[in-house]
């Protein structure tokens, strides 16, 4: 490795302009990239990571972002004072980018081979047969299986993963001399992200291309970083060779970040989730009898073929699934996209059609109405993946939360009001927060707001889908711990459904592994995580990449 | 209160409610202000050839072509015209919002019915429709009203359909479910407002084509019944003599088109203002 910089960002910095005039979001940034090496950027959310390489780019929207200062040099040549048409040849040629959703940075009604052809005449002016040879030949490099047939077909006809292979072997098809690669494996399952991280660094070296990888994720920035920036609200906190950072972080910020992160295996030789509440803290003794109880539960997508204009055939997102919850305990389920998780947990609260056995607070909900499904709501609530999305935006959060306790018919106005209180601090917010509008909300803010509108109604099992999924790592600690302290005092069971494994560890005392709308495997947490039965949850527990650049899968 | 106080701050939105407000009293008041009775056929409103006249210190919007007074025949023509813009253009509102927020939320037999039948009404020539059912019934103002709202509804249903379903896919619609709110708490307390945006606009763009539909209509002959005025019937009655009395069409045009802006504008401040994610914001 030369130590030139390929690429050197100088005092960057980035206003946004809002009415109320202009908003420094990226403040005095400065790192370089060498040649060959690995950089990742390592942010939460609205560290101004992104902001960063859409400037690199030239892709900052110009009706709200503008470079105040500073200068982005490619091997010298100044990038930021650069013409549109100037900075177009560069882009794509000598900077490509990979996006974080491969689904919406592909053209739908384009097929693969158009796009990939397009992209590589454009900056090489390679004529037709040409262009399509290096087109397979890319397909190839980014190891698609049939890459001849994926140059006709269309982006929906194939996986996340061979979408995202795709949009790699674009980038790399005019050989740039930097890639960079947006949160790329973000909307990936975890073995797909596993497969997808090893072939960047194999084609790194084929390519001889340097990379800049953003993430939010520690875990890929350990795996894939020859070094490593931590950005922090538009500024870079710290930045330099990735071991040291990880085994000793100078900076505050970096570690609190790094401890947030939870880790694979950090509760091993423990049956039940860490303690957060203080010890003098009764626990709770569970009583008998499950509170929630599932068998045999069937879920069909699609509907029934009935007579002339009959549905699409049907098919089985759940079969055969079954499980009980005690109080006081959390069942995880894990999966990755398909595997029918989420449906599940949506199932067991009649949101969506099932057949089979299921039972809440000893009440099978199989057979009740809509009205007469309305008691047992009360004893079983939701919390969901969006916080935003799941709350109505036009609804002050105080009347968000006193909801349940209207629809249900408890308390008076007053009563409700001091219940919605009352509730507030017990997710940890203040109670005036009640007057405002989820927009005004971060999104952990909002989480503890759906938080307290399910602990409204005193339920006994509440169903988490994702919960912690859209928050930031530091974020998703403490909601987690909220959510542990509130089973402890309060002998909440959860039903908590994730893709994330080390989430998983942390929360449950029973794992049950999904897969193609079944369970492959289940038991308690220490049996699944400490000695896997199944191919599939090995296979899994294999891909979370380990926040530790000393435990490096070898490429 | 609330509302009236952000809305007077904001230029545009002042002047939409000022020149709404100004048209309605005039209205109100016609028999008041009016110089001139507005079916008065005036001997010395034609000038020797019988030409219409222009503006004058008599006659301050000139004369039609019968030698009455527009300003006069604008005046009364304005309570006809907004009776049939917020009448009948408020009916065919509510009418579209319950039948699309219905089809919309309610799949299945009832929902398909209602959306087939809008999809019926859409395929049919509205104005044919109109024809028919002025022809059926006797014309008078309030039919008139009635008969543009049974045509217009249509597509306002559309749209609210397009959107109900959208709404009723997102999270905290199925959030709400999983509490236990039943269909009415849903419909009226978590879709509904989020088709307010959408009512206003259509409210509010309804009041100038209806106005133009009921001119439409007295064209044919089964509008309102002559002399009535109504701002489209003056329109279209003075249409022919165009290059020789501009007037006659431009100042009810602009009429029209003033009141149809200004009551855009008061539709895009209230529903700025009725929604809570805009609240505070320019």
């Amino acid at each position: 490795m030369t130590a030139t910089p390929v690429l050197s960002i100088d005092g960057l910095s980035v206003d946004a302009l809002t009415p109320e005039g202009p908003r420094r979001v990226l403040d005095a940034v400065s790192f370089d990239l060498l040649s060959g090496e690995t950089l990742c950027i390592a942010g939460e959310s609205g560290s101004g990571k992104s902001v960063t390489s859409l400037a690199v780019m030239g892709l900052l929207p110009k009706t709200s972002l503008r470079i105040a200062s500073g200068s982005i040099r490619l091997q010298g040549r100044e990038l930021s004072k650069l013409s549109n048409s100037a900075m177009r040849s560069v882009r794509g040629g000598d900077v490509a980018m990979v996006f974080q959703e491969p689904m919406t940075s592909l053209n739908p009604v384009m097929s693969i081979g158009e796009q990939l052809t397009e992209a590589i005449r454009e900056h090489q002016g390679s004529e037709g047969t040409t262009a399509g040879a290096v087109a397979l030949r890319m397909l190839d490099a980014v190891h698609i299986t049939e890459p001849a047939r994926r140059l006709t077909q269309y982006p929906h006809e194939l996986s996340g993963g061979m979408r995202q292979r795709v949009m790699i072997a674009m980038a790399l098809s005019c050989r740039p001399k930097v890639l960079i690669a947006d949160e790329p494996t973000t909307a990936l399952d975890v073995t797909v992200q596993a497969q997808i991280l090893t072939l960047m660094k194999e084609l790194k070296q084929e390519f001889g291309a340097s990379i800049i990888l953003i993430t939010h994720d520690m875990g890929v920035v350990a795996q894939m970083a020859d070094r490593v920036v931590i950005m922090q609200q538009g500024r870079v906190i710290e930045q330099g060779d990735v071991s040291p950072i990880f085994r000793a972080p100078r900076e505050r910020y970096t570690q609190d970040l790094l401890a947030a992160v939870p880790r694979l295996g950090a509760h091993a030789g423990t049956d039940g989730p860490p303690r957060v509440g203080p010890a003098t803290a009764t626990p709770f003794t569970p009583v008998s009898g499950p509170v929630l109880s599932v068998r045999d539960l069937v879920v069909h997508y699609g509907k029934k073929p009935t007579g002339l204009l009959g549905g699409k055939k049907q098919t089985a997102a759940v079969s055969d699934v079954s499980f009980d919850i005690f109080p006081g305990e959390t069942l995880g389920l894990v999966g990755e996209s398909g595997s029918g998780k989420s449906t599940t947990g949506k199932a067991v609260l009649g949101l969506i059609p099932f057949s089979g056995d299921v039972t809440i607070d000893g009440q099978d909900i199989g057979a009740l109405s809509q009205r007469q499904m309305r008691p047992v709501r009360r004893s079983a609530q939701m919390i969901f993946q969006d916080p935003y999305a799941s709350l109505d935006p036009r609804m002050a959060v105080g009347a968000a939360i006193a909801e349940p306790l209207v629809i249900h018919g408890i308390g008076n106005r007053s009563e409700r009001t001091d219940r919605v209180a009352e509730l507030l601090r017990r997710v940890g917010l203040q109670p005036d927060a009640a007057s405002r509008y989820p927009h005004e909300f971060s999104g952990g803010q909002r989480q503890r707001i759906c938080i307290a509108r399910a602990l409204a109604v005193n339920p006994k099992l509440i169903v988490a889908d994702e919960s912690v999924a859209a928050l930031d790592v530091s974020v998703r600690a403490r909601v987690l711990d909220l959510m542990l302290e509130l089973q402890e005092t309060m002998g909440l069971a959860y039903l908590f459904v994730s893709h994330d494994m080390a989430v998983i560890e942390r929360m449950s005392h029973h794992v049950a592994v999904m897969r193609g709308g079944r369970i492959v495997e289940m038991g308690t947490r220490r049996a699944v995580f400490e000695d896997p039965q199944d191919a599939y949850t090995k296979a899994l527990m294999a891909a979370v990449p380990l926040p530790d650049p000393a435990m490096r899968k070898s490429a | 209160m609330h509302v009236l106080k952000s809305m007077i701050r904001q230029p545009a939105a002042l002047f939409g409610l000022v020149v709404v407000a100004l048209v309605v009293l005039l209205a109100l008041a016609a028999p008041l202000v009016a110089p001139y009775s507005p079916d008065e056929q005036m001997f010395d409103g034609l000038t020797l050839e019988g030409a219409p006249l222009p503006p004058s210190a008599q006659f301050l919007l000139g004369t039609d072509a019968l030698g009455r007074d527009l300003l006069s025949r604008l005046l009364y023509g304005a309570r006809t015209s907004l009776v049939i813009g917020l009448v009948a253009n408020g009916i065919a509102v509510t009418i579209g919002l319950l039948i699309g927020i219905l089809s919309g939320y309610m799949r299945g037999l009832v929902g398909n019915a209602l959306m087939r039948f809008t999809d019926l009404m859409m395929a049919f020539p509205a104005l044919l429709l109109a024809i028919v059912l002025a022809a059926l019934l006797r014309p008078s103002l309030w039919i008139v009203a009635m008969v543009i709202a049974l045509v217009n509804w249509v597509q306002v249903a559309r749209i609210v359909y397009t959107e109900t379903r959208g709404l009723v896919e997102r999270d905290f619609i199925l959030a709400e479910r999983s509490l236990g709110a039943g269909h009415g708490r849903i419909l009226f307390y978590h879709i509904l407002p989020h088709l307010i945006p959408t009512a206003i606009v259509w409210g509010t763009l309804g009041i100038a084509t209806t106005v133009l539909l009921e001119a439409t209509l007295s064209f044919l002959g089964i509008g309102v019944q002559p002399p009535t005025p109504s701002w489209g019937n003056i329109i279209f009655e003075s249409q022919s003599y165009f290059q020789a009395a501009p007037w006659l069409v431009f100042i009810p045009g602009a009429v029209i088109l003033l009141t149809a802006l200004s009551f855009n504008l008061v539709g895009d401040a209230l529903r700025d203002l009725l929604d809570p994610t805009q609240r505070g914001r320019g």
